[in-house]
């Protein structure tokens, strides 16, 4: 019993380290709306390499959409929005704010480019 | 007030200049008109959209006459519309409240202009998603509604005051409901701001619950759609249902996905009003069978409406 209570400590250790890895395995990418612009407005990603884009807005509610990637996500106030992304080719995806925010909206937009 | 418009007459006007297009309705038969009590003879109307007033930049640096050309030349075709219907964006967007209903009424006031009395209006992003459609509301009523002439259902559907281009389960129901009571194969059109179907989602040219009104508008069996928002002509088909796009009047934009970015076309000095024009539709007395004329403004007077011509 004795020998249990040792050994649970150590298991929650490697259970933190392998998560960690996971998380280590994971690029984060900070994307911030505000009108009428992402940043950055073109993210580089290689094929195969997990992504979480982390969707920011520094002004009021905007849209995130990547109509190819079939991704179509809200960016509200205050909030973070994750969105994982595994590339499987390389391409170049077209996203854009489908929330109408003003005379420029038209214009906020950006690209995903895929590299091998 | 209007004087009978045969199909002769029509297709006369058609031969000065404008495009015709034939948006040929399944089914067509004449006798549906007459089980539907309706009358008989041939009506046509007019499409405008995306005037933008108060846009000021490089891509229409005539902004200020262009919707007062495109009002002299409805003024000037032969024969008057039935009557005309403006498909959304009647203003540009500004984030100025008290702006944004000053341009409402500038935009009022000049299309009081329009000989012809009866007129429909619809909201544009621009007029209605920044504040849910109440300045626009205030101004002209209802984003939504429907109404009946001679023989024909109209649905006004909004889906811009959703800033995220949605219909909405709402009116989604109020469709449902105001179609029921007709039948199967009666003469319907619709007019909506955005195109129903994905036509360039990643251009924004689309709404988001559009597969939705259209699943819904399919269990009829003549249908067709008119709308705005894309600043060009485009036709399409979804089943059975035809859709139409209008130029605008305020500038052009590039074919669907034609280029990288939806900027829109330069303005040509030598050719001002390249683009821009409106619709004539003119509806046979089988109410099945539309013919649609572009007309465009490059013809109109320079800088005087008075001297605009639709030709």
């Amino acid at each position: 019993m004795r020998a249990h209570w040792m050994l649970a400590p150590l298991l929650a250790l490697l259970l933190v380290a392998t998560n960690a890895d996971v998380a280590a395995q994971e690029r984060v990418i900070q994307v911030t709306a505000e009108r009428f612009k992402f940043t950055p407005g073109v993210i580089e990603l290689k094929v195969g390499v997990p992504v979480v884009l982390e969707l920011t807005t520094l002004d009021r509610k905007h849209g995130f959409q990547v109509p190819d990637l079939k991704i179509d996500e809200v960016i509200e106030p205050g909030k973070i929005t994750r969105v994982r992304i595994v590339p499987d080719k390389a391409a170049t995806y077209d996203f854009h704010c489908t929330v109408f925010c003003g005379s420029g909206h038209e214009e906020m937009a950006g690209q995903i480019v895929v590299s091998p | 007030m209007n004087e009978p418009k045969g199909r002769r007459e029509f297709m006369q006007l058609a031969g000065l200049g404008g495009v015709v297009f034939a948006s040929g309705l399944a089914g067509a038969c004449t006798n549906i008109l007459r089980k539907s009590g309706g009358q008989e003879d041939d009506f046509f109307f007019v499409q405008l959209s995306d005037s933008h007033w108060g846009f000021k930049g490089p891509p229409n640096p005539e902004a200020a006459n262009t919707l007062r050309q495109a009002v002299a030349a409805v003024n000037a075709l032969p024969s008057a519309p039935d009557f005309v219907v403006f498909t959304g964006d009647l203003t540009h967007t500004t984030d100025d409240e008290a702006e944004r209903r000053k341009r409402m009424r500038e935009f009022k006031a000049i299309v009081a202009d329009l000989k012809t009395p009866v007129q429909h209006y619809m909201p544009g992003e621009h007029d209605a998603s920044l504040d849910w459609g109440k300045a626009y509301q205030e101004n002209f009523g209802p984003t939504h509604y429907s109404f009946d002439y001679k023989g024909i259902h109209f649905a006004v559907l909004d889906n811009v005051s959703d800033p995220q281009a949605s219909i909405g389960d709402t009116q989604m129901d109020w469709l449902l409901a105001d179609l029921k009571p007709l039948r199967p194969e009666a003469p319907i059109v619709v007019f909506t701001h955005r195109p129903l179907f994905d036509l360039a989602p990643a251009w924004d040219w689309a709404t988001k619950d559009g597969s939705k009104a259209i699943d819904l508008l399919q269990h009829w069996k003549n249908v067709t759609v008119f709308y705005g928002h894309i600043h060009q002509e485009h036709h399409f088909r979804t089943g059975e249902i035809a859709h139409h796009a209008a130029t605008s009047l305020i500038f052009p934009l590039p074919a669907p996905m034609s280029q990288p970015k939806r900027t829109p076309l330069p303005w040509d000095p030598a050719h001002p009003r390249r683009g821009l024009g409106f619709r004539e539709i003119f509806v046979d007395e089988s109410r099945l069978a539309l013919t649609l004329r572009q007309d465009s403004l490059e013809g109109a007077g320079a800088s005087q409406p008075a001297a605009a011509s639709g030709g």
